[in-house]
């Protein structure tokens, strides 16, 4: 099994449908925004609901601190605030 | 020398498969295809091969499969016929589009309705534009040396397309021929480990086939078009060098018989072209001047090989066993075409439509319309540009 | 201050770039920050024409941090099947394959190379995400779109057949794992995806995913509509494995009718249903009803 050793060797003619992993694929996604995630950290009990369905991948939930939120690329969907217990996100509009 | 074995064409696909140390084989029954299967099974089952086989529910999924093992590494074959082939043709499209190195042995076959099983190339012909280099064999040895060279083919850097090897049914695929088999360890080394552009294993991140704008994608298919143009190069020189280790080639893209002279020729493809060169013969014993061009690959099409034996002839007749429809036969738009990147004084180049659905033509026949066709110029006549050969 | 221990491991993090082509409040990325959780940047997704073959962005970047094969509509789980064979010919195995459909490419289009993957169990695990039509093309009907629902295919009085229960059929296929999951439950899914690692052979998981496109809601109801579906009892989280159902914690308390909250609740938040009549609603309650009896059933 796996008798011979895989070569790969670069085509002659290279250009192949081959993507590779970026930050902002689809550019900065925080344009598309119409409504922002305001976090009253004081609320916040860093019970991490908004970090684990954010659908973007922009929130941490840092325990001295609390919420952080990449509004580069937020795309404002609100998922956040309304998977918020103590409701310490508010949707605000652009 | 090697080993000399009674095969069919089918077995000898087969045994090609074990001599390319083949890792994975996924396929699907259909008649003609299937005995290179069971061979393949048989192998694996009795340890005289080691690969692993998938028996898949579907040619789409043969495909599908056969790609994915290529995409993660694995040197791969698939099997199939007529309107497996048709099921499968969407894979082609995104196997050639992926450059990845596939080997697909056709056993070419009718297509339906009504279910016939005896070869036309209709099969064939459907996968014109798909981007896979596609030959096709004369006999069983021809399948053997072919697959074997399809491999190597492929997996050159300089073109990472797959390659098709066709094989008329029931006439290679059914038929027992003397085989000679190469030495296993001397074609392991010659066509070496698997070879590819990229792998997907999960090592380097790689996505394949992400969503594309425009102007990439059109980049991405030239490419495709230049390994494909660069591949005529690496088709004559893996036939040199298999001539020079095995001891057998076929003259790279073409092979022409009776042609340096002639002042006719009769073109075509596939097993018939073997009676064709029996007709052929026999009017050069009468004192034709004519020579038997043989088209072993179809894509790229060796418009340079022909015109280097058809510069100068009086006339050439192109045989097609299988027609588009509202159009010509596939070889005789090819070979006109093909002839006028060279000149704008084509000599006279008839088609003539033959051995649809399997009705046989002999080589008495061939004899026939070929020595009518030279009879015709000799005489000062046009013969017809296309004719339907039809004998009940 | 005490770091306090995340619910999830913070790995979830690691494979989903932000800047991804998702509409806003799409599941499937949420669904894929738990894969992460599990599997990291080893794994493949075999991925068919669905949303994710956008999600995932263009050329030549990739919003995930893992590999993946795009391939044509019907084909995901033959590829995945040659996949995982050609890793397991050239010994590697520290690496998932995932084929990753969506419910018309499984449901529908897929069904038959889904049915012989599964029959012949390779080792990967396929997941479908269902977010119940054809979101990709503009929301057309599929055999997974519910009953009474709206698709611009069944424009006016609704989607007049039931979902095809494609977990079920899976079941019938004797695979080592089926499950269903749903994105509103990611801890759920996470426990799924562990286990299912651990499997050799063929995993199947049906995950629901609401749209907020194709449902008509609010994009910012994703989990809120996916829990809804749970708590009504029209979707029932379940593992099955050593011949029988495995009823997960989130639906234990909903076999009990009187614990449910209403369908109506679920459907009232979107707009796929606004024209649903009450008979409809009280054959979408038979056919849960017609479900959860199966369900016992089999445990």
């Amino acid at each position: 099994m796996g008798k011979d050793k895989l070569v790969i060797e670069k085509p002659l003619y290279d250009r192949l449908p081959i993507a590779k992993p970026m930050v902002g694929v689809a550019g900065k996604t925080g344009l598309w925004r119409v409504e922002k995630p305001v976090v009253n950290n004081s609320k916040c009990t860093r019970c991490f609901l908004c970090e684990i369905y954010c659908p973007v991948n922009v929130i941490r939930v840092e325990p001295e601190t609390g919420v952080e939120i990449d509004y580069d690329y937020c795309k404002g969907c609100g998922i956040c605030a309304d998977v918020c217990p103590v409701n310490a996100i508010e949707m605000k509009p652009e | 020398m090697g080993e000399k074995l009674v095969l069919t064409g089918n077995y000898a696909v087969a045994y090609a498969a074990k001599l390319a140390r083949v890792d994975i084989v996924a396929a699907y029954p259909i008649t003609p295809q299937t005995t290179i299967v069971e061979k393949i099974a048989e192998l694996i089952e009795s340890g005289e091969m080691d690969a692993i086989m998938i028996n898949v529910e579907s040619e789409h999924s043969a495909l599908a499969a056969t790609f994915g093992a290529a995409v993660a590494g694995a040197r791969v074959l698939t099997a199939t016929s007529s309107h497996g082939l048709m099921y499968m043709h969407e894979y082609l499209h995104w196997t050639s589009r992926a450059r990845i190195p596939v080997v697909l042995a056709l056993v070419t076959r009718t297509l339906a309705p009504g279910w016939n099983i005896w070869s036309s190339h209709d099969d064939f012909y459907g996968q014109r534009d798909t981007g896979w280099i596609l030959s096709f064999a004369l006999d069983n040895q021809e399948v053997l040396d072919t697959t074997i060279q399809a491999f190597k083919i492929s997996e050159d850097p300089r073109v990472y397309l797959p390659v098709l090897v066709a094989l008329d049914a029931f006439i290679l695929s059914h038929t027992s021929m003397p085989v000679e088999l190469p030495d296993e360890k001397q074609v392991a080394e010659w066509l070496g480990p698997r070879r590819q552009g990229y792998v997907v294993d999960g090592r380097e991140l790689l996505a394949i086939g992400n969503l594309t704008w425009p102007e990439d994608t059109e980049e991405m298919v030239m490419d495709l078009w230049r390994a494909m143009e660069e591949s005529y190069n690496v088709i004559k020189e893996v036939d040199r060098e298999y001539g020079k280790l095995f001891g057998r080639s076929y003259g790279g893209l073409i092979q022409c018989i009776n042609c340096s002279d002639a002042k006719y020729l009769a073109v075509a493809m596939g097993a018939w072209s073997g009676d064709l060169m029996e007709a052929v013969n026999m009017l050069r014993e009468e004192g034709y001047s004519i020579g038997v061009l043989r088209v072993r690959f179809y894509r790229p099409f060796p418009h340079r090989d022909i015109w280097e034996y058809a510069r100068g002839v009086k006339g050439l007749i192109v045989y097609d066993r299988a027609i588009s429809f509202g159009a010509w036969g596939q070889l005789y738009t090819d070979t006109v075409a093909g002839l006028y990147q060279y000149t704008t004084k084509l000599p006279i180049i008839s088609n003539v439509i033959a051995g649809v659905g399997g009705v046989n033509v002999t080589a008495e026949e061939f004899y026939e319309l070929t020595k009518n066709f030279i009879e015709k110029i000799e005489g000062g006549e046009e013969p017809p540009r296309i004719t339907w050969y039809h004998r009940r | 201050m005490s770091r306090p221990k995340p619910p999830l491991p913070y790995n979830m993090r690691e494979v989903l770039q932000p800047g991804d082509a998702a509409c806003p409040g799409c599941p499937i990325p949420m669904a894929w920050k738990v894969l992460s959780a599990v599997f990291g940047e080893k794994m493949i997704l075999v991925i068919p024409a669905c949303c994710s073959s956008v999600v995932v962005g263009p050329y030549p970047g990739n919003a995930l941090k893992a590999s993946i094969i795009h391939v044509a509509f019907a084909s995901a789980a033959a590829v995945a099947s040659g996949v995982a064979e050609a890793l397991k010919r050239r010994g590697i195995n520290d690496v998932q394959v995932i084929a990753w459909a969506g419910d018309g490419g499984t449901a529908d289009i897929g069904m038959a190379s889904l049915s012989g993957a599964a029959e012949r169990n390779h080792d990967f695990i396929y997941i479908m995400y269902d977010n119940e039509a054809y979101m990709n093309t503009g929301i057309q009907r599929s055999g997974a779109t519910p009953y009474g629902a709206w698709t611009t295919t069944t424009p006016i009085i609704g989607k007049t057949e039931h979902k095809k229960d494609v977990a079920r059929i899976m079941i019938a296929h004797n695979v080592p794992y089926v499950a269903t999951a749903s994105v509103g439950y990611p801890h759920d899914l996470y426990a799924k995806l562990q286990r299912a690692k651990k499997i050799r052979g063929f995993k199947f998981i049906h995950l629901h995913a609401p749209c907020p496109v194709g449902w008509r809601f609010d994009p910012r109801y994703t989990v809120r509509i996916a829990k809804l579906a749970v708590e009504t009892g029209l979707w029932i989280l379940y593992e099955y494995y050593d011949g029988k159902i495995h009823l997960s914690g989130a639906s234990r308390p909903y076999i009990d009718p009187a614990r449910r909250k209403p369908i109506e609740e679920y459907l009232k938040y979107q707009g796929r249903f606004r024209n649903i009549t009450p008979e409809k609603i009280e054959e979408i309650k038979r056919y849960v009803e017609m479900n959860w009896n199966w369900i016992k059933k089999h445990m």
